[in-house]
């Protein structure tokens, strides 16, 4: 399987997005967090380890404990694509124009 | 064109819908028909550098609708749903999902507004109702794991084809 690891590929997964949550308030180690989920705690961990290495969580040691800390900034990237969503609709409807601008001097002809 | 109208895209942070609102130099029964004809659709919807294909398009209550956008190496990616009702020619409602993503039942609510306004123009309102925040923002992308590209130039494409 491809590995991808971007903003994109941490927020694809419920659980993912669960523990985004969770840790955006506060940091939790890795018990408190899979107190939370029916799955097991390795697939809580490895949910986490894809989080980190997608820059969305970083692990901080405190004492023995580890804790994840959340680093929200990348999900800005996720408002980006609205710019992109604007520009593609923008070039299909630009497109568009064109396409009624030739329904519109066809009707007149037919008129005539 | 001399005058280049705006497309204006409303996406407020943490609300699971979003707007899209353009207005056209044209009639609204034109621009009702620009939407509704499988024919036309073609010429405007596809992006350029994508073939666009109609399943079917049934356009009337209760009618089904699957289109498909190949790319040059041969990668299909498909979206259907069905039509809520279809008012000409001022409304469509329909449900719309992207079959690229890695699970079914991410379905978006469609609501089309065709708006006339003086001097024979059209103002479009496209409200999408996803069905959560992280819907909104992240499933069109999501389906970029189905490996169409890894290149970013793509995303536009992925998110056109995510909400065509």
């Amino acid at each position: 399987m491809q590995t991808r690891r971007d903003v994109f590929q941490a927020i694809a997964d419920p659980t993912r997005r669960e523990i985004i949550n969770l840790v955006a308030y506060q940091s939790l180690n890795l018990n408190a967090i899979a107190e939370n989920f029916k799955v097991s705690r390795p697939a809580i961990s490895q949910h986490i380890k894809i989080l980190t290495e997608c820059g969305l969580i970083i692990m901080k040691k405190q004492g023995r404990e580890r804790y994840c800390e959340a680093k929200l900034q990348k999900l800005s990237q996720v408002s980006d694509w609205v710019e992109q969503y604007r520009k593609f609709w923008g070039e299909r409807f630009d497109e568009l124009d064109n396409i009624l601008e030739k329904m519109k001097s066809k009707k007149k002809f037919k008129k005539k | 064109m001399a005058t280049k109208n705006q497309t204006k895209i409303i996406a407020e942070p943490g609300k699971q819908e979003l707007f899209i609102i353009r207005e056209f130099d044209a009639p609204r029964s034109l621009v009702f028909k620009a939407f509704t004809d499988p024919k036309i659709l073609v010429k405007w919807l596809g992006p350029c550098d994508l073939t666009m294909r109609v399943d079917k398009y049934e356009v009337g209550s209760g009618g089904s609708w699957r289109f498909i956008h190949s790319d040059k190496n041969g990668n299909e990616f498909g979206f259907h749903g069905v039509c809520h009702e279809v008012l000409a020619p001022e409304r469509i409602i329909r449900t719309f999902e992207f079959e690229g993503l890695p699970e079914t039942g991410h379905v978006v609510l469609e609501t089309a507004k065709f708006e006339a306004l003086p001097d024979e123009r059209t103002k479009i309102t496209i409200q999408s109702v996803f069905q959560s925040v992280m819907d909104r923002d992240g499933m069109v992308q999501s389906g970029m794991e189905r490996g169409v590209s890894d290149s970013h130039q793509s995303l536009d494409e992925l998110l056109a084809k995510g909400l065509s």
